[in-house]
């Protein structure tokens, strides 16, 4: 050890003479590497105004809503998922279908906890049968989709509510069938066009079908609703 | 000094090599790991490359040895069961309407890998189409009384689930659980398993989902005729199933077991026809669905 001490000061022997006095400034760059943006943009987040936070949510919601209705390939849906739209889409779409049938116990439409129960459910199934069968889409990707999917059909709900003030048979029926049938169609090509990059190529059929199914569901319960006499 | 495994494995695959180019049909066998036994129903390690007629029940004897690798709490166990492609999945169901004599469902059709997508998904198709089909049917009945205002019977959904889950899961239950006690002493067959009950009773209640369309049209005579032909049709591939299974042990045993499959299905579907499809003149009649759910029936009466 004492070598060591004494090679140390061998070492330092020739700077022993350079005195620093005072400070003496120093120049150069440091360079801290920064994470993602995103990450930069939590911590910031807490700075700024409520309004701006739930904007840029909306926002993001919005974007979603208008790559539904316009069916590419678009990476926004599945990339940034939130489930916030299916939230909101679910629980517009199950309180219009209440407050219709005299009867409200039993034989009437579906409750609210029926509809909800149907949606979510639905979807956590369709998904589990899609990663089940090899599908490499991630679990809450494809609620997602399923979800932002469920638009059409809320849209067509709207419009069957207006024509129903109209009257419930003949023309009004027909109208609505034409809706419902047209959302329906637009929610399951919509969805298909997101998810089917992700499945294996011979099972695609395979998970199409319970899509279809569920969709055609949904429809059928937007098709049946009935308002008090 | 000894030389090191990976010089032995070089060799090994050299001479190999040779082997094949000289004779490229031969069977070959390869091994990984180190056992000296090599028996065929070992966890997957060991591949056989042989020719076609081999191959089909050679594969069939592994894929049942692999199958219970993985423990039931992994997302893979549960994979297994799923692993169909389309076109299996359509065999399935067609040879599920076609049963010809001699055509064992599980034996030809499932050739040892059943799945539970077709069960599950024809269960909950059904039911939809069940309720779907009931309720068309009870409003184009009704459509010439002035007093009838449509309503959507959502609750027969719920109803119709209970019922078809609960047969498509108890029965085979209870038809796996004592053709296994009965094969106790016998051990000449391989019985079936739990999962090829549950997937040859799933894939048998497809032709229910067009008759149940079919039922909407509103002639009586017509509902009792495609009873009788889905009955016939659904019941002879469980019997066709069930029968080399059964026909080994006494006679007695052996009819009441087929008797008790057939009874079973006439049941679910003329109680599913009298519950879900009432005539207009008849007030609802409580359901003559099968005993266990008898209890869940005389609730609903409305």
């Amino acid at each position: 050890m004492a070598e060591v001490e004494e090679t140390g000061k061998l070492m330092f022997a020739d700077l022993s003479d350079v005195s620093i006095s005072g400070d003496i400034p120093v120049q150069g760059e440091i360079n801290v590497p920064v994470g993602t943006p995103s990450q930069d943009k939590e911590y910031s987040t807490l700075d700024e105004p409520v309004k701006d936070t739930i904007l840029r949510d909306l926002k993001a919601v919005g974007k979603k809503f208008v790559h539904v209705m316009y069916p590419k390939k678009s990476s926004a849906l599945l990339r940034d998922w939130d489930l916030w739209g299916p939230l909101l889409l679910c629980v517009t779409l199950a309180l219009m279908l209440q407050g219709g049938s005299v009867d409200r116990k039993d034989d009437g439409g579906p409750q609210f906890a029926e509809v909800f129960v149907i949606i979510w459910f639905g979807s956590v199934i369709i998904t589990l049968n899609s990663k089940l069968l090899g599908g490499t889409i991630s679990f809450f990707q494809s609620l997602c989709v399923l979800g932002y999917c469920i638009m059409p059909l809320t849209v067509a709900m709207v419009v069957c509510r207006l024509v129903l003030l109209g009257g419930s048979w003949g023309f009004s029926f027909i109208v609505r069938l034409i809706v419902v049938t047209a959302s329906f169609s637009w929610s399951t090509f919509a969805s298909t066009a997101f998810l089917a990059d992700s499945q294996p190529p011979n099972r695609k059929a395979l998970v199409v079908y319970p899509v279809f199914l569920f969709y055609f569901v949904i429809g059928w319960m937007i098709l049946t609703f009935s308002p008090s006499a | 000094t000894m030389a090191s495994p990976d010089d032995l494995k070089f060799q090994e695959f050299e001479e190999a090599t040779d082997l094949l180019l000289a004779d490229p049909g031969a069977s070959t066998l390869s091994m990984s790991g180190s056992s000296s036994t090599a028996p065929a129903g070992a966890t997957g390690d060991i591949k056989l490359d042989m020719s076609d007629d081999e191959e089909q029940e050679e594969s069939s004897e592994l894929l049942r040895g692999e199958k219970q690798t993985s423990g039931f709490w992994t997302f893979e166990y549960y994979q297994s069961f799923f692993n169909v492609d389309t076109m299996q999945v359509l065999d399935r169901v067609k040879g599920s309407v076609m049963p010809l004599p001699g055509r064992n469902f599980i034996k030809r059709t499932l050739q040892s890998s059943p799945d539970l997508y077709g069960p599950f998904w024809i269960c909950v198709t059904l039911v939809f189409s069940l309720a779907i089909s009931g309720n068309l049917s009870t409003f184009l009945n009704s459509l010439g009384s002035p007093h009838y205002h449509y309503r959507p019977q959502f609750h027969r959904v719920t109803i119709a689930a209970v019922v078809i889950f609960l047969y498509a899961w108890l029965v085979p239950l209870g038809v796996w659980g004592f053709l296994t006690w009965r094969q106790r002493e016998e051990r000449q067959q391989r019985g079936y398993s739990f999962l090829e009950t549950v997937c040859v009773y799933g894939y048998s209640l497809f032709i229910y989902i067009p008759t149940s369309v079919l039922w909407i049209l509103p002639f009586e005579w017509l509902r009792w005729l495609l009873i009788l032909v889905a009955m016939v049709i659904s019941g002879s591939v469980l019997v066709l199933t069930f029968w080399p299974a059964v026909r080994d042990d006494t006679k007695s045993t052996a009819f009441a077991t087929v008797a008790t499959i057939v009874v079973l299905h006439a049941l679910l579907s003329i109680g599913c026809k009298m519950y879900f499809f009432q005539t207009a003149t008849c007030t609802p009649v409580p359901t003559l669905a099968p005993n266990h759910t008898a209890a869940i029936m005389t609730n609903k009466t409305h």
